[in-house]
């Protein structure tokens, strides 16, 4: 137990070191920009497709079961429409979304940066005078963070297209009951407490799995390795600062 | 010059270098050999400062590397240029790209001077015609002249090498060790070669240092190396037998 809690505790002591080396001054801005850019594109553009594909599905797949296992006629025409704009916004477009996206891109950063380790280009890099936590991990936080907000607003509107889905293709539910429970006392904080918290996930997602992958030691076996345990670390960061934020936050 | 003053460097206890004392000179191809786990490679990434001597001096024409600050050595290391193994080409850049990096990085060039002095590094080690080719794209030899240009973008002071001609045909680390000398030469640089290939002891070593099981065990220049009298050198250098053959017969010839 205490040999546990002294790893978790140098663990946690490398991983601010490396934050302390990553949020510093770039030695170019004109090399920053270019990074930077470079990873809102690979890491935030090329999730949109996933991110919509998924939100379409699961935002059609909650209205059904809520049309089918809570409406009632006892229960007044709006509440399937409520509900489901509720969990995509509450729940599914921020916390579920950014651990789908800590399987994809984490492992991502994680191979990437554990490969230019073991292929000694990090060495290169710090040999070159280049303060290679800056240059390699600083634009992936940054890309997510700037990123993510953009990516939940479309995943929650892609679930309530696939709810329409669900009314206009399937005539599961009459289209003006799902329009009337999705304008049912909406609340705008919900929509920033959805931002707020994917914030907090991005940088989950970006600099954990950064931290595997730089310091990961020996070949690609270990490079495999880090990979898994920085989507596994960072969805478990996920899921118990969830918890956290929704609690601050409601 | 490169001045190593009893340099010790240990990993959980164990010793692998101890009180190694070197000289390395402008101008020259210094090449440090031994055998696999003998610590040369540890030996060139305490120059470099990847790794943290125990004790012991690093003095780079007087300046001492181990006590300098970190921003010191990150000035310092703009010096320094360094050929990897595995020639450490970054996968998600054009061999141009490659080339232009550390000027990217750190010169006040212009776009199109940046270019210029990236195409002439190219053009320097022969490959002018393939820039626009990813390091997945081309041969080991080429991504080794890749590094080499890399390496001499920023004209460094001082050039390190960890086995470069690791993985290579013999002709072309020929190419590669004819590369390393003159490039030493016309830039008066301090070159360190790590190795332990022969033809390149034989060929461009003009300031040889062997290290066995961490301990500097000889010094001295390739001519020197025939009539060495070093046991553990001799086993080193002639271990196969066409060599032993060969030193037989250059010995013979001198009584003769």
């Amino acid at each position: 137990m205490v040999k546990l809690l002294h790893n978790w505790l140098t663990t946690f002591g490398k991983f601010i070191i490396l934050m302390g080396r990553t949020f510093s001054v770039p030695e170019r801005f004109r090399m920053f920009w270019k990074q930077y850019v470079k990873e809102m594109a690979q890491l935030g553009i090329n999730s949109i497709g996933i991110v919509l594909l998924i939100s379409f599905f699961i935002g059609a797949v909650i209205c059904i079961q809520m049309k089918l296992n809570i409406q009632s006629p006892w229960m007044p025409r709006w509440v399937s429409g409520y509900t489901t704009r509720e969990i995509m916004l509450l729940e599914f477009s921020s916390s579920i979304m950014c651990l789908i996206l800590a399987g994809k891109v984490g492992s991502n950063i994680a191979s990437e940066i554990g490969t230019m380790r073991v292929t000694q280009q990090i060495d290169a890099l710090d040999i070159m005078g280049v303060n290679s936590a800056c240059y390699l991990i600083l634009p992936k936080i940054l890309g997510m963070l700037t990123i993510m907000p953009l990516l939940v607003i479309f995943s929650s509107a892609m679930g309530i297209v696939g709810a329409y889905g669900t009314a206009y293709i399937a005539h599961i539910i009459v289209p003006d009951d799902l329009t009337l429970g999705l304008q049912h006392s909406f609340q705008p904080w919900f929509v920033w407490m959805s931002i707020i918290k994917s914030l907090f996930f991005a940088f989950i997602i970006s600099a954990v799995p950064s931290y595997f992958g730089y310091t990961v030691e020996g070949g690609s076996v270990n490079v495999g390795k880090a990979s898994t345990d920085a989507v596994v670390s960072s969805s478990v960061l996920i899921l118990c600062s969830d918890v956290f934020l929704t609690q601050l936050l409601s | 010059m490169i001045e190593v003053k009893n340099l010790y460097k240990s990993f959980d206890g164990r010793e692998v270098l101890k009180d190694i004392n070197a000289v390395f000179e402008d101008g020259k191809t210094n090449l440090i050999i031994g055998q696999s786990g003998s610590g040369k490679t540890v030996l060139i990434k305490n120059l470099v400062g990847l790794f943290e001597p125990t004790s012991g001096q690093i003095l780079y024409d007087g300046r001492d590397f181990v006590g300098m600050s970190k921003t010191e050595k990150v000035h310092m290391r703009r010096e320094m240029g360094m050929i990897f193994q595995s020639a450490a080409l970054f996968d998600s850049l054009t061999v141009l790209e490659n080339v232009m990096f550390p000027l990217d990085m750190f010169s006040t060039m212009n776009l199109r001077e940046r270019q210029r002095r990236a195409m002439d590094c190219l053009d320097r080690v022969n490959l002018v015609g393939a820039e626009e080719k990813y390091p997945g794209e081309i041969s080991g030899g080429m991504q080794k002249r890749v590094a080499i240009a890399r390496a001499i973008a920023l004209n460094p002071k001082y050039l390190f090498c960890d086995e470069p001609n690791s993985g290579l045909d013999p002709k072309t680390s020929l190419v590669i060790d004819d590369l390393l000398h003159s490039i030493t030469q016309e830039f008066n640089m301090t070159t360190i070669i790590n190795t332990h290939d022969m033809n390149s002891v034989m060929g461009i070593g003009e300031n040889i240092i062997f290290i066995y099981e961490g301990n500097k065990e000889w010094q001295g220049v390739s001519s020197q190396i025939m009539n060495s009298t070093n046991k553990k050198l001799t086993d080193f250098i002639f271990a196969s037998d066409l060599l032993k053959e060969m030193r037989e017969a250059v010995t013979h010839q001198h009584k003769a």
